[in-house]
């Protein structure tokens, strides 16, 4: 757990190799594990970047390394070569004001949804430190927040009073409360019912649209990759690597309508077939 | 009756029909008062003897509270220590189990060479005796953070100290409460045995003293002190875990 300090420094000096479009750049990033005696290459020759305000979404099969490149590309593991930049500055440690919302809703007990929501403001610069002395004004944010995800008639409810998906929206809101630069999502949908899946995407749209952060999705589902990314990546089996990029130039605000046309399909369809092609690869 | 009243009723129903049973064992056996006293001649060697028996469980209920404290001070601290640090956890755990596995009877001559007979050899062995379920409690309680929720909150920029009292600590708290529980019963065991092989005073003391003179249904008096004791420490914590934790037990209906 002693991960060394973050640099401020490392912010300021620009890294010169990269074009000022790219907000994360990873480089020839390999990730390898031991297991026993066994060596296990969870990631080989990684490279991929993604542009400010972007939404990209990552697929591939199970077990080819996604989780590890969202840890990766939060500085939460270090790759064993290579090199992942955030915003021009090498990742030496967590990024800090990054909102991450796993599967599991992760939600603390002890405290109510709104309380939950307001975590991050107990952690995050500046708001840490204003916190105490405006409270009203960061309970307001957080209050108009559940507002957007539905969520305000159960703002002082106990966590275990919610439904799954009313949980998950409620991780959804924490992650991004304080405005992240950027928006990790592995598979938060994944343990939700169809129907609230379905609608948890057009809330996640309407959040992203209107708030405009960079937020990479790690998910199973196409139809989800397709419904909210600018962007699919497809990764290979284990060593994983990214084999194929697809842009999803449907217009916005995407509708469930749309899942049904044939753009979109074909979108789909084509990624199925590049996964398949790299399930049968292996 | 309702099933809920039933459940109200049955520890005093159970509790009192043990006596009646032990009670009517005694008459109907005929069997000698120094070999197993009845209740009943309990009850009245604890009248007759009650201003004695009152100021040894005091000092009973003195070093067991003061060794308790200090098992929990030092504990919780110790719990922390290994539950948050693998590396603190490998260095000391087999010490931890070496240590506990050492019958606390063993220890008290030991103090008595160090400390004299008494106070101060009563309240230590109530502490090492209880400090042990804490230690472990608190420390798995840390110990259990889902892993989801450490990235959450260090992806946000949180420091270890932080995340050790934003999740750490509310988390490890029902695991501190239940412990406290076992540790306060354990806390006796040790005073009394203390009191017991080295004191004037205390409840130990008293019933040695009143076996020494085959004053045995005082000595069975002493016992049910020390068992009323324990059932009061117990329930005043099951009390204040209740409070504090409540939202550890959800919907269900166990602390009612």
């Amino acid at each position: 757990m002693s991960d060394p300090e973050f640099h401020p420094a490392d912010f300021m000096k620009p890294a010169d190799f990269m074009g000022p479009a790219d907000f994360i750049k990873v480089d020839g990033v390999d990730m390898t594990f031991s297991r026993g005696e066994e060596e296990v290459h969870a990631l080989r020759g990684l490279d991929l970047s993604i542009p400010k305000g972007r939404f990209v979404a990552v697929v591939g099969p199970s077990g080819c390394g996604k989780s590890t490149l969202m840890r990766l590309l939060t500085g939460l593991a270090k790759p064993s070569a290579g090199t992942v930049t955030l915003e021009g500055a090498a990742l030496r440690g967590p990024a800090k004001g990054v909102g991450m919302a796993f599967q599991n809703a992760s939600l603390l007990p002890w405290r109510s949804t709104l309380s939950n929501v307001m975590l991050p403001f107990e952690i995050v610069a500046p708001h840490k430190r204003r916190l105490r002395a405006n409270r009203a004004e960061y309970e307001a944010r957080a209050r108009a927040l559940l507002k957007t995800v539905g969520l305000e008639a159960f703002a002082d409810n106990q966590p275990w009073e919610l439904s799954g998906g009313m949980q998950q929206r409620a991780n959804v809101a924490r992650a991004i409360v304080h405005e992240p630069r950027l928006m990790m999502l592995d598979e938060p949908f994944g343990a939700l019912d169809a129907f609230t899946r379905e609608e948890l995407w057009s809330v996640m749209q309407a959040l992203w649209m209107e708030r405009g952060f960079t937020a990479v999705l790690i998910t199973h589902d196409l139809r989800e990759a397709v419904y909210l990314a600018d962007e699919v990546l497809v990764m290979s089996a284990r060593p994983g690597r990214i084999v194929h990029r697809q842009e999803i130039d449907l217009p916005r605000p995407r509708t469930l309508e749309m899942t049904y046309e044939p753009p979109f399909q074909a979108h789909v369809h084509s990624l199925r077939d590049h996964i398949q092609t790299v399930r049968e690869a292996h | 009756m309702t099933r809920r009243r039933l459940q109200i009723l049955m520890p005093w129903a159970v509790t009192l029909g043990l006596f009646a049973l032990w009670e009517a064992f005694c008459k109907i056996s005929g069997i000698e008062v120094f070999i197993l006293p009845a209740p009943s001649d309990a009850w009245a060697a604890g009248v007759e003897f009650w201003p004695q028996l009152l100021e040894h469980s005091l000092q009973t209920l003195f070093t067991t509270t003061a060794g308790f404290v200090l098992a929990v001070g030092f504990g919780v601290l110790l719990g922390l220590a290994i539950g948050s640090s693998t590396l603190v956890y490998k260095g000391l755990y087999p010490v931890l189990v070496g240590f506990n596995s050492i019958p606390k009877v063993a220890l008290v001559p030991v103090l008595v060479i160090w400390f004299g007979i008494g106070t101060v050899p009563a309240i230590i062995t109530a502490f090492v005796i209880s400090f042990f379920p804490i230690a472990v409690n608190v420390a798995t309680g840390l110990a259990t953070i889902e892993p989801e929720l450490t990235d959450v909150l260090r992806s946000l920029g949180a420091s270890r100290r932080e995340i050790l009292a934003k999740i750490g600590l509310p988390r490890a708290m029902p695991y501190l409460f239940a412990s406290l529980k076992i540790a306060i019963t354990l806390s006796f065991v040790g005073s009394v045995i203390s009191e017991t092989v080295a004191s004037n005073s205390g409840i130990g003391y008293l019933m040695l003293a009143a076996s020494s003179n085959y004053n045995v249904p005082l000595v069975f008096a002493g016992l049910l002190v020390v068992a009323f004791l324990g059932v009061l420490m117990y329930a005043l914590m099951a009390l204040v875990e209740g409070r504090m934790t409540g939202w550890a037990f959800r919907g269900t209906d166990l602390m009612s």
